[in-house]
């Protein structure tokens, strides 16, 4: 009776698992299956075609959608641990005036939602002569009030007597961040670096309003407008091999990382 | 050298103050002015006193969007916290493969909304979307899932609960391990059935954790954009129309610059005083 009950539990939870993956793995079966065999509910497909992925290859610039999103994601990434440790040092272990106004523009610049923003910014982006190059896309996201606050906080762990300590040896105050706090920060910088690495990787409004030239678009954009433009000519095949090209790089970095990936998102709701 | 000690720390927060100045107040500043103009980028602006906010007032399609965002939110929040609490509890007990589980739960997480719209939008498919083929099999109707005005805006609420209830498993996750094993033993000790446990016990000792999801789940339900965008484009009937995606439209579609700033500027104080209004009965209960 009680292995039966075990049984039962175990499948239902399977089954609630198997909601979430099979989709996923339908869609990569969709993507290599002939068209007309696409949307049958199967574990296996009868046939295995690539011609999908062939025929999206012909028609949009996929190959260089992915080399923007790397460009646009590390840079992003790369500014906001730079920025991000920079100003979270200061907050966290430099006495200056004003600083605790800074830190409360900051928790208060949070709050405000960022649909107040989006028209003046893209404007700014006019203004500028941004519009489609990746300024646009990269320097209105390089400094980010969560990561300052994270940083904050993890430095504040961090004894002062180290960074005393560094001052006599007769670091400045940016060998202090980047030699001293970053190797003892590693677990704030991958939190930090996955989350602004994912996020700016599946960011796809603001490219859809900066963006106009194909060659500059994000993978999230291209696939975007590919699926909701004619140009897939209602092939659901051609549609699902972009959705994959798009789904694939970081479901294998999620693969590799998955222990990081979720403890970075679990302290994304630390916040608040 | 002590001058340069005093300046280090601004400059060290000087990227943020360019930000700030640049990306935070000069926007909100100019987009209360552009409330107040006409504008389509091209030709000079052209200031039309409160005729935005009239034309606001009347403007049916936004407040159906707003209203498409309201129906979005109140089904898609009480979904997401009971699935999200529910399998939480499960997975917190000492189940096999725990890790395996956790981590198909938390697929969707992290794949791109784009993706997972693409692919529910053929789940969804009438004649050979999966749902209904799953339906019809099991010898029910086929539901329009996305062509019915009145369930075309819950579906898109139940896809966004399936993307993103892994995320808050992780967090109920977090809040449940900090419930002390004490309170259970000494229930266990009188004999308190496991529905007792979960009611008298783990629900208040994780009302933080709930009403952290309250509110990060309400910031992202009135981001709602891409999903419509791509799964209906809108309709049927506008009736999938989210806020976000109307203001979208009034501003890269028309260019109507300074009306699209007074919807923003209008959307952004509704979504703060939902979530002031939250707050405070957070704060009255706890």
């Amino acid at each position: 009776m009680k292995s039966l009950r075990k049984i039962l539990f175990y499948l239902a939870l399977t089954i609630s698992a198997l909601i979430f993956v099979y989709p996923f793995y339908w869609m990569v079966i969709g993507s290599v299956s002939p068209e007309s065999e696409i949307g049958n509910l199967t574990f296996f497909p009868d046939s295995l075609t690539l011609s999908s992925y062939s025929q999206m290859f012909d028609k949009i610039p996929i190959g260089g959608a992915f080399i923007n999103s790397i460009i646009v994601s590390l840079s992003i990434t790369i500014g906001v641990l730079v920025f991000g440790s920079m100003i979270g040092y200061a907050l966290s272990k430099l006495v200056f005036k004003g600083r605790d106004l800074i830190f409360y523009i900051i928790i208060f610049t949070m709050t405000l939602p960022f649909q107040i923003t989006l028209i003046p910014q893209y404007i700014i982006m006019v203004k500028f002569g941004w519009i489609d190059t990746y300024l646009a896309l990269i320097v209105p996201y390089l400094v980010n009030a969560l990561s300052i606050i994270m940083f904050r906080q993890y430095f504040k762990t961090i004894p002062d007597s180290l960074i005393d300590a560094s001052r006599i040896d007769g670091c400045n105050e940016l060998q202090i961040i980047f030699r001293i706090l970053w190797p003892n920060s590693l677990p704030a910088i991958v939190t930090i670096g996955i989350i602004t690495f994912m996020a700016s990787w599946n960011e796809v409004l603001w490219p859809l309003i900066v963006i106009r030239d194909e060659s500059l678009m994000t993978m999230p954009q291209l696939v975007t407008l590919f699926s909701v433009g004619g140009r897939a000519d209602s092939q659901l095949g051609v549609k699902l091999a972009s959705a994959v090209m798009l789904a694939l790089p970081i479901v294998l970095a999620y693969l590799f990382f998955q222990k990081y990936f979720i403890q970075s998102m679990a302290s994304t709701g630390l916040k608040e | 050298m002590i001058n340069r000690k005093k300046i280090m720390p601004y400059l060290l927060v000087s990227p943020y103050i360019v930000h700030f100045l640049l990306f935070v107040s000069f926007p909100v500043i100019f987009s209360i002015i552009l409330t107040f103009h006409k504008w389509n980028i091209i030709s000079p602006m052209e200031y039309t006193g409160t005729a935005n906010y009239i034309k606001l007032f009347s403007d049916k399609t936004f407040f159906k969007s707003i209203g498409n965002t309201l129906i979005f939110l109140v089904i898609h929040i009480p979904l997401q916290i009971i699935i999200a609490l529910f399998l939480a509890e499960i997975l917190n007990q000492n189940i096999k493969m725990r890790r395996f589980f956790r981590g198909a739960f938390f697929l969707p997480v992290i794949v791109s909304g784009v993706v997972v719209s693409m692919l529910w939008q053929q789940l969804y498919g009438f004649d050979t979307g999966l749902m209904n083929r799953v339906l019809t099999a099991v010898g029910l109707d086929k539901v329009g899932w996305l062509i019915d005005p009145k369930i075309a805006m819950p579906s898109i609420a139940l896809m966004a609960t399936w993307k993103n209830v892994g995320l808050y498993i992780i967090l109920f996750l977090v809040g449940l391990q900090t419930v002390p094993v004490q309170y259970y033993e000494a229930a266990d000790l009188e004999g308190a059935s496991h529905w007792q446990k979960f009611f008298r016990i783990t629900l208040p000792m994780i009302n933080p954790t709930i009403f952290m999801v309250l509110i990060l789940s309400t910031i992202g339900g009135f981001s709602l954009f891409i999903e419509p965008y791509i799964m209906t484009g809108g309709g049927p009937l506008n009736s999938t129309v989210s806020a976000v995606l109307y203001i979208y439209k009034q501003g890269f579609f028309y260019y109507h610059m300074g009306y699209a700033a007074t919807l923003g500027l209008f959307f952004a104080f509704i979504i703060l005083a939902v979530i002031i209004i939250q707050k405070k009965f957070i704060e009255k209960n706890n």
